[in-house]
């Protein structure tokens, strides 16, 4: 209990001076380091993105529209599967695929270099391994999770409208009509505030995992693994606490 | 110039620096010699905080490294420049990014004269052709060239060299140590060399000493060093062939 105290503690102190860092990020020496991580950020994890979102959506309409179809109600899945997408599986699913592929590449990338003392040698440099590595990566998080979340639910709607087109009936202009008569514009706030939300916690897991390691090879996967894991667990909760305090 | 005051350290429950006291001229080679563990690069890493003593400090000039916090620990270590025992190059930046990258982030310099400057160093270990290389495509000695390159750099008053020829062959070993004695000669610098490698040591050396279970046992000239009745000395002379005939450097059946 004391070692996570502790770990919460450090991993606060480096974000906040992470934050603190940010005006820095204007300069013209770390314009470039921040494109790149949004490159990697977002671009690289399309892909995925695509397919995971793709089938959410379609297995939501097929799953709801199954049983909406028993009450004759199965044009509701436009509304049923737009809203759940904005409101939480559009934020949480972009969040577990980019901790996954992205959180995981940060905490293997800054491990190899703590246990290789790369770090150390920044810190002789008088360069802040802060300000140099953890800072980008941050603003490349808060500024491309959103618009990766509204990507995940554009093709997850999509998804769901193909489902419900082809397998229960449901014409795509009914289903629309749907989706937009119930869907509020609360709902994509919220969850455009849960993915931000959600990038923090991904840089900041990652990073300080990475910082964190120790023994060599064996460390940075322990980082890696630990990285999932984690940051799963704390978007799994600070997800429940926002939805709780926007939805009483 | 550094100088260490009565310093401890305890790593992982085993005393590694045990009431450690030397002083380190300025323009000199200082090299410090012992057998793995011995607590070589632990003295190192005091001398620009990147371990903190657990009791006693060490001075830099008129200032404490082991109390300097923020802007005032950035100023102290940037009067250093510190070759890593893996170089602890930058694996996905350029030779020549690597090299400019303390000019990039601590200064105004423009590109063309980080540029430059990156040549000029470069130039200065034999690596002018290696600018646009990543450090993989690079051998153990050519990373090693390249660090000492970024050590130089920013024109530190003070080197620090970890391990500089460990995992080389004898003849990159000493292009390494007519390096570090050329950047002696022609920039003035200081320097601070850990090493197990004793042809190296009485090669560069003004004065060593040597380190035995967290204790300095021994500092003196290279001419007395080969001459003291320490026995951890006599042992560490021997196992590497060396005696005081003054054939350092050469194995009994060489000589």
């Amino acid at each position: 209990m004391l070692l996570l105290f502790r770990n919460t503690g450090t991993a606060m102190c480096m974000l906040l001076e992470a934050f603190r860092d940010m005006p820095f990020m204007l300069s013209r020496r770390h314009r470039h380091d921040v494109l790149h991580q949004q490159f990697l950020t977002a671009i690289k994890s399309l892909g995925v993105i695509t397919v995971v979102a793709l089938f959410t959506g379609m297995i939501l309409a097929l799953q709801t529209g199954l049983e909406l179809r028993r009450f004759g109600q199965e044009v509701y899945i436009g509304s049923a599967v737009t809203v759940v997408m904005l409101r939480e599986m559009g934020p949480f699913m972009t969040a577990l695929i980019i901790a996954a592929s992205v959180g995981s590449a940060m905490a293997a990338q800054i491990g190899t270099m703590t246990v290789s003392e790369e770090i150390a040698a920044l810190e002789v440099m008088a360069i802040k391994p802060v300000r140099y590595l953890v800072t980008p990566r941050l603003l490349a998080m808060i500024m491309m999770m959103p618009l990766v979340t509204i990507y995940t639910n554009i093709i997850g709607v999509v998804g769901g409208a193909v489902v419900g087109h082809t397998q229960l009936g449901v014409s795509i202009t009914a289903y629309m009509d749907n989706a937009t008569q119930f869907a509020e514009n609360k709902d994509l706030y919220v969850g455009l505030l849960k993915s931000i939300l959600f990038g923090i916690i991904i840089a900041t897991v990652a990073c300080h995992q990475g910082f964190a390691t120790t023994q060599g090879a064996v460390g940075v996967g322990q980082a890696t693994r630990r990285t999932v894991v984690v940051s799963f667990l704390v978007i799994l909760t600070v997800g429940y606490m926002v939805t709780r305090l926007f939805y009483q | 110039m550094i100088r260490f005051e009565h310093v401890h350290k305890r790593l992982g429950g085993r005393v590694v620096l045990d009431d450690i006291s030397f002083e380190i001229e300025a323009g000199e080679t200082f090299v410090i010699v012992g057998a793995s563990g011995a607590g070589k690069s632990v003295s190192l890493k005091h001398m620009v905080r990147l371990l903190t003593p657990d009791a006693g400090r060490v001075m830099v000039g008129d200032a404490c490294v082991s109390q300097a916090r923020g802007e005032r620990l950035d100023h102290i270590r940037e009067r250093f420049g510190f070759l890593f025992q893996s170089a602890a190059l930058l694996q996905w930046l350029t030779v020549g990014d690597n090299v400019g990258l303390p000019l990039r982030m601590k200064t105004d310099l423009s590109d063309d004269e980080v540029d430059r400057q990156v040549r000029d160093r470069l130039a200065m270990v034999n690596l002018q052709d290696a600018f646009e290389k990543l450090p993989g495509e690079l051998s153990g000695g050519m990373r090693k060239r390249v660090g000492l390159a970024r050590a130089i750099i920013t024109d530190p008053e003070i080197i620090l060299y970890d391990e500089p020829t460990s995992g080389l062959d004898p003849v990159t070993s000493r292009t390494i140590d007519r390096l570090i004695n050329r950047l002696r000669s022609e920039l003035g610098v200081t320097s601070v060399v850990v090493t197990h490698d004793l042809h190296s040591a009485l090669a560069i050396g003004s004065r060593i000493a040597m380190l035995h279970d967290g204790k300095m046992v021994e500092i003196a000239t290279p001419d007395d060093f080969v001459r003291s009745r320490n026995e951890f000395i006599q042992g560490f002379l021997e196992a590497q062939y060396i005696t005081t005939q003054g054939n350092w450097g050469q194995t009994p059946e060489a000589s």
